[in-house]
């Protein structure tokens, strides 16, 4: 690699760097002068959460190639865990978030693990199965969790949780999750993750521990689910086992999809965009109408199946996002 | 013996694809497995590979049974596998397909020099070092399927059909290759239906029929062999 090229990447760095606390310090502005109201700020940190769940998801089915239909589950286990611990330990400083945060993230990655070995042996889609499976019992078990921790709420819900989750949170979390994910991707190991998408078969043939490397893909991804639940819960307040069944888990496939398999830039677009469309229509249309989602989408899944099998970016990325490059 | 098959059986459920097939193979060879679609060829070296679990036999590589060994400590022996209907990961780039044939390797300079010997060998795929995989084509396929089986430097390269689909100038032109690198050091394990061909390169050869070893000896004494000429020769 020539110095020059090198310099280049380096200026161009700083550039993305410089922009993203420009976009920052903008925001924050907006929403300290009022002139972005609390509504829409809860709204554009939802949008956060969401992007980082959904990074998640695109790591476990676009990039691993693995179909999960749990998210949202792995999503209500990060809430619930970091809601419980807040919540008990009575922490009202936002810094404390983080031991939140860690938790949930944790929770979930290793009942992600303890689902996926056994699972992830088996080189057809059993995934899918199982993770649905998963999600119903996840949710069966937050509308009875009041049994044994009353605190958790069951079927009525969780109220009264530390509102901690801020812009600044969310912003940092999100920076983060790209980072990961795109060092991840363009490492040894993510290659080999790739290469378990393309075929299982041809990859355990060159060397790669396909098991091993489907079940990375799985708990990395479940566990970005988990932190984006645990902002979650900090950032409503409020949390019902309605909030983490199946059609959540469906949201975040839809984001994905539409965005692009294998696509970080695709991903961050589409969750954002999905949020302030969802709702932006919220403001405009009737509840009635909004009932309508669960016609709207499968038939948004056909038509982009149809039309744009690969969503909107398709594997392709931002140039930011490339990492080194790819002949060395 | 360097590779040595003994006793090897392998059902699919209730089909049984290997009925105590034994073979062998010394270092520094070619040795072929003919045989008519359907005879077993491919389960024979999924076998060795790793990737299907046998019901009896022993596989002894470099005096060590591998037989329960997991696909990838197996690939890790030095044992690469080009599975069958040329296999490259249609998404990623040739480069990016090489780089995961030396996929257990961390040592940059064995990578480096595994690559520029198989640049050596295809220069074609060199000219296409950026191009996804899946737009190539056929003879450039089996070429990238083969160049990362051999990226990692085996000591015992195993391929499947490499023939299969392709003209015959590419076929020559494969199988000139595959002299080539045997020539250099690596013993090869070759599985054909084009028995010609696969009899004309290898040292020594076995039939495979539905599951059994019929017949085997040398390549060139097949070659002659009445039965051979009748079934496989189209003589
Ligand atoms: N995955 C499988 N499930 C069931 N039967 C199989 C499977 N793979 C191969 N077979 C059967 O095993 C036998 C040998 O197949 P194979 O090894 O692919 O032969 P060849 O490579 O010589 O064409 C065939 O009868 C085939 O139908
Ligand atoms: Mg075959």
């Amino acid at each position: 690699m020539t110095s020059i090229s090198n310099i280049k990447k380096q200026t161009s760095k700083i550039k993305i760097i410089l922009l993203v606390i420009l976009f920052y310090i903008v925001l924050q502005l907006l929403m300290s002068a009022q002139i972005i109201n609390p509504y829409w700020q809860q709204i554009i940190c939802y949008a956060g959460v969401m992007t980082i769940s959904a990074l998640g998801l695109n790591l476990i089915y676009g990039f691993t190639g693995q179909f999960s239909l749990g998210h949202a589950a792995f999503f209500g286990i990060g809430a619930y865990t970091s809601a419980f611990i807040i919540k008990s330990a009575n922490f009202s400083n936002p810094l404390l978030l983080i031991i939140g945060l860690i938790a949930g993230c944790i929770l979930a990655g290793i009942i992600a693990l303890l689902i996926g070995l056994p699972i992830l042996r088996l080189r057809s889609d059993y995934l899918a199965i199982a993770t649905l499976g998963f999600g119903i019992i996840v949710k069966v078990l937050f509308d009875n969790a009041d049994a044994v921790f009353p605190v958790l709420g069951g079927s009525r819900g969780m109220v009264g949780i530390p509102q901690l989750t801020t812009f600044t949170w969310v912003l940092v979390i999100v920076i983060l999750a790209v980072l990961i994910l795109r060092n991840l991707i363009n490492s040894a190991p993510g290659r080999a993750l790739v290469s378990v998408r393309e075929d299982e078969i041809a990859s355990e043939a060159v060397g790669v521990n396909t098991t091993k490397y489907k079940t990375l893909g799985f708990v990395i991804g479940s566990m970005f689910a988990g932190i984006a639940g645990a902002l979650y819960a900090h950032l409503y307040a409020f949390l019902h086992p309605q909030n983490f069944d199946f059609l959540k888990s469906i949201d975040v496939l839809l984001i994905v999809v539409l965005g692009g398999m294998a696509s970080i830039s695709g991903t961050l677009i589409a969750a954002v965009v999905w949020v302030l469309i969802l709702e932006g229509l919220r403001v405009v249309l009737p509840e009635a109408v909004l009932d309508w989602r669960l016609v709207i989408y499968p038939l948004l899944l056909i038509l982009i199946m149809i039309f744009k099998p690969t969503g909107i970016f398709g594997g392709k990325e931002f140039k930011f996002l490339h990492y080194g490059d790819k002949n060395e | 013996m360097w590779l040595k098959i003994e006793n090897l059986s392998v059902s699919y459920g209730m089909i049984k694809a290997l009925n105590n097939i034994s073979f062998e193979l010394k270092q520094g060879e070619i040795v072929t497995l003919i045989g008519a679609n359907g005879a077993g060829k491919t389960t024979v070296l999924n076998t060795i590979s790793g990737l299907i679990k046998p019901n009896q036999g022993t596989i002894i590589f470099n005096q060590k049974n591998i037989l329960n060994f997991a696909a990838h400590k197996i690939a890790g022996l030095g044992i690469a596998h080009v599975p069958e209907g040329r296999k490259p990961f249609p998404n990623l780039s040739v480069y990016e397909n090489l780089r995961l044939g030396a996929y257990l390797s961390n040592d940059k300079d064995f990578i480096t020099q595994g690559l520029s010997k198989v640049f050596k060998s295809f220069p074609r795929l060199h000219e296409r070092i950026k191009q996804p995989a899946g737009t190539l084509s056929g003879g450039e396929l089996q070429m990238l399927a083969m160049a990362r089986g051999l990226v990692s430097q085996p000591n015992l390269l195993m391929l499947d059909e490499p023939s299969m689909g392709l003209s015959p100038i590419l076929v020559n032109e494969i199988f000139n290759i595959i002299k080539d690198i045997n020539s250099s050091g690596t013993s090869i394990l070759l599985v054909e239906q084009n028995a010609n061909m696969a009899l004309n390169i290898a040292s020594r050869a076995y039939v495979l029929e539905t599951g059994k070893i019929t017949l085997e000896g040398n390549a060139c004494d097949l070659l002659n062999d009445p039965r051979v000429k009748s079934a496989y020769l189209g003589e």
